[in-house]
């Protein structure tokens, strides 16, 4: 079972060249890509904590259901928040 | 799976209301993970607030986020990362009942997790020497005083200060683990709280993923 360690071992290694990127990239100047480049690179960092460290590229689909709940209930409350903040009026 | 056929250590495990071990440890990932779903709603409210304050004070909080320290937040990063990394080896080996390794990675695990609380708090130091604490003692130096630079650090302390509490639980978690392992209880057939509390040690590695970016970075 010593491939297993080693998949986690490259899981690490793609992660912590994920970091450098996001450092890399935050010190050029990307103007409006800044910010989906750096979420980008954030999400990209947690699927692969999800998938491999968490385990869930082997978990049934129940299991798979409730992982995902937060993350809907979460892109719920910040889209509907967001619906309402973002085609306010500016303030005079 | 009929009861006789498990073995011995396995019947010992077994509560009562399931049938087999497979159904027990379903049940405890299908909580662990309905836990983490609160946990994510938890910090994404405050990950919508800071969103919606960074476009309404948007000169404040850039220069709050100037007043972060990359360096410290990177190598922070880094331990964070390597520590998820170390307790995937600990659920690993605790699979493969070798305690001594499933020991030594929990430990390294702690050490990280105590080492990145270390970091963090001198990055608090060097804030509140700065008097970026909020309240009545928040004193920007000259030139700094863009209105919503209280309102990022305000957001600042209440995401870091409450993921490091979640980092200190986790040590004393991880110390339990240590010591109930150091008494054999974690073998190939029984060892579902080093899975669920590397779950809980991979969440919040997982928050800091996000964390990172968005006060250090953006």
């Amino acid at each position: 079972m010593a491939s297993e360690a080693a998949l986690y071992a490259r899981v690490y290694g793609v992660l912590m060249l994920l970091l450098l990127a996001t450092v890399l990239a935050a010190q050029v100047e990307l103007g409006p890509l800044h910010v989906p480049v750096a979420l980008g690179i954030a999400t990209a960092k947690a699927v692969l904590v999800l998938a491999y460290f968490m385990h869930l590229r082997r978990q049934g689909t129940l299991v798979l259901l409730f992982a995902a709940s937060g993350f809907f209930w979460l892109a719920v409350l910040v889209a509907l928040t967001l619906a309402d903040y973002l085609t306010r009026a500016a303030a005079p | 799976m009929s009861e006789a056929s498990l073995s011995t250590s396995e019947r010992a495990q077994l509560a009562p209301q399931f049938d087999d071990p497979h159904q027990q440890r379903l049940a405890a990932t299908l909580g662990m993970w309905a836990f983490l779903a609160t946990e994510v709603l938890f910090f994404g409210a405050m990950f919508t607030s800071f969103v919606i304050y960074r476009r309404s004070e948007h000169e404040g909080f850039e220069l709050g986020r100037e007043q972060m320290h990359v360096l410290l937040g990177t190598i922070n990063t880094a331990v964070l990362l390597t520590s998820s990394y170390t307790m995937a080896r600990a659920v690993h080996a605790a699979e493969h009942s070798d305690t001594a390794s499933l020991r030594r990675w929990l430990l390294w695990t702690a050490l990280q997790a105590a080492g990145f609380l270390v970091i963090k708090s001198i990055e608090y130091t060097e804030h509140v020497q700065h008097g970026l604490l909020p309240g009545r003692g928040f004193h920007a130096h000259a030139g700094h005083e863009r209105p919503g630079l209280q309102m990022f650090m305000f957001h600042y302390f209440t995401m870091t200060g409450l993921h490091a509490l979640h980092v200190a639980i986790g040590i004393g978690l991880l110390a339990g683990l240590y010591f109930l392992a150091g008494r054999g209880r974690f073998h190939r057939d029984y060892y579902t709280p080093v899975d669920m509390i590397g779950l809980y040690w991979h969440f919040v590695d997982l928050v800091w993923i996000f964390l990172f970016p968005v006060l250090y970075l953006l």
